[in-house]
């Protein structure tokens, strides 16, 4: 598995690597961690004439934690998510998920930007960030401007990101209650068959805040409106649970492939929820 | 073709010094280019963890790195863990709890298991088998292989604490 030849660039900085994409056009790929294009290269389903090497530009490290919101720089790794505590205080949902991810080995080199602006349904953190109500700052030639997970995602590889933009930061609210990330797959390092991201809070005991996305039953990650407001002011027992998954399975549109036909898929999203939901609630 | 670019790498202790197509992936530039057969080649797709060196501190398939992504890195593969003549103690663990049947994935394996050990030098048997999830073995089933990496930890710590 030999992929195509490619010229190697590595910029130094933001504007560098910008200037790259702008200069070399759509014969340009960005590349973090590797670990989605390269697989892609090697089966020549990908075959870019130029790869802009990412690891080296400062300005898309780091975690910044502030009291209500947390900035993530595209090039942190999985690894580097699950091993910052004080995103995993404020946050903990970014832990629980990204130890559900991939491998060990994976995680030292994937990235969280890699990650989102992939536009695979099948990663992991596209649907946690919606849920999360997530924004990403994209940077080109003309500048940056933000736009929210909930509006990143077209479809199956297609998002909000002009050909000769970047992926540079993440920006999270930080939420307030209880959380869950649930993943069902057949092997460790499989992408999910049906995974959930759930956000809840409470007034006394009823449900005052709730936001719930699902992972890889779509084209594209779902943030299941309807299924959030179908737990608001009840008492998230059995019957709005129900109807929760209800709501969410209306909403969702997985494919029958090598993880198991649609009806099955749609039964695991069901049951996958479920459990999200309680293990969210029983936190808040 | 596009052109070749200069590599170095620092791999086992030793600065080396190439020009390569960035395409060449790191696997084939440790086996073929500087002689290094430890590290296999086993499914090629990121899956299997034959391929696992270390680059930096980290534990990575070789097999899903261009060369020139790791220009200027410095790596250690099993050859420069322990050989023949001095077996690191993984590499003795993994010989006394029969942690190997056919050896195939054993160097990914032990190098894997290393960098394991140094970040958490005293895993539980779970933080072991979750921290080797990305290597596959098809022999044995694993169960000696967390023995013996769980045997390591324990003689590193006895050796640490006699210091």
């Amino acid at each position: 598995m030999i992929p195509p030849a490619f010229e190697y660039h590595r910029p130094t900085d933001l504007a560098s690597a910008v200037g790259l994409l702008a200069q070399l056009g759509d014969e340009a790929r960005v590349i973090a961690g590797g670990h989605s294009l390269i697989p892609m290269m090697k089966l020549r389903m990908a075959e870019p004439a130029h790869l802009v090497d990412l690891q080296s530009v400062g300005e898309l490290k780091g975690i910044t934690v502030a009291s209500d919101h947390v900035q993530i720089g595209a090039m942190v790794t999985q690894s580097d998510l699950i091993a910052h505590d004080g995103l995993a205080r404020a946050i903990p949902l970014i832990r629980e998920a990204a130890l559900q991810i991939a491998d060990p080995q994976v995680r030292y080199v994937g990235t969280i930007g890699g990650n989102v602006a992939n536009g695979d349904p099948g990663n992991d953190m596209p649907g946690l960030m919606q849920c999360l109500d997530a924004s990403f700052t994209l940077t080109g030639p003309s500048g940056s401007r933000d736009v929210a997970a909930r509006d990143f995602y077209h479809g199956l590889y297609s998002t909000d990101r002009a050909d000769d933009e970047i992926l540079t930061r993440i920006t999270i609210p930080v939420p307030a209650g209880g959380y869950a990330y649930e993943k069902q797959k057949r092997k460790i390092g499989d992408y999910a068959t049906a995974a959930a991201a759930v956000l809840l809070n409470r007034r006394g005991g009823t449900v005052s805040f709730a936001s719930i996305a699902m992972t890889n039953l779509s084209d594209m990650p779902v943030w299941s409106q309807a299924a959030g407001e179908a737990l608001l002011g009840t008492d998230c027992g059995t019957e709005a649970v129900t109807a929760a998954i209800a709501a969410m399975l209306a909403d969702i549109d997985p494919q029958a492939d090598n993880r198991g036909p649609i009806a099955f898929k749609r039964h695991v999203a069901g049951v996958i929820l479920a459990r999200a939901i309680a293990r969210a609630w029983s936190r808040t | 073709m596009a052109k070749k670019i200069h590599v170095t790498l620092t791999v086992n202790g030793e600065a080396q010094e190439f020009l390569a197509e960035p395409r060449e992936l790191l696997i084939h530039t440790l086996r073929e280019r500087l002689g290094l057969t430890g590290p296999h080649i086993g499914c090629e797709t990121s899956h299997c963890g034959a391929c696992t060196i270390d680059m930096n501190g980290r534990s990575v398939k070789a097999c899903t790195v261009f060369v020139a992504q790791a220009d200027g890195a410095d790596i250690t593969t099993i050859e420069g863990l322990g050989g023949p003549d001095g077996l690191h103690v993984l590499q003795r663990m993994f010989r006394e709890h029969h942690g190997l049947q056919c050896g195939y994935c054993t160097p990914g394996m032990i190098t894997r298991a290393h960098r394991l050990l140094q970040e958490n030098p005293a895993p539980t048997e779970e933080e072991v088998r979750f921290g080797m999830a990305g290597n596959l073995c098809r022999c044995t089933g694993y169960q000696n292989i967390v023995k013996a990496i769980l045997a390591a930890a324990a003689e590193l710590n006895a050796k640490e604490a006699a210091e």
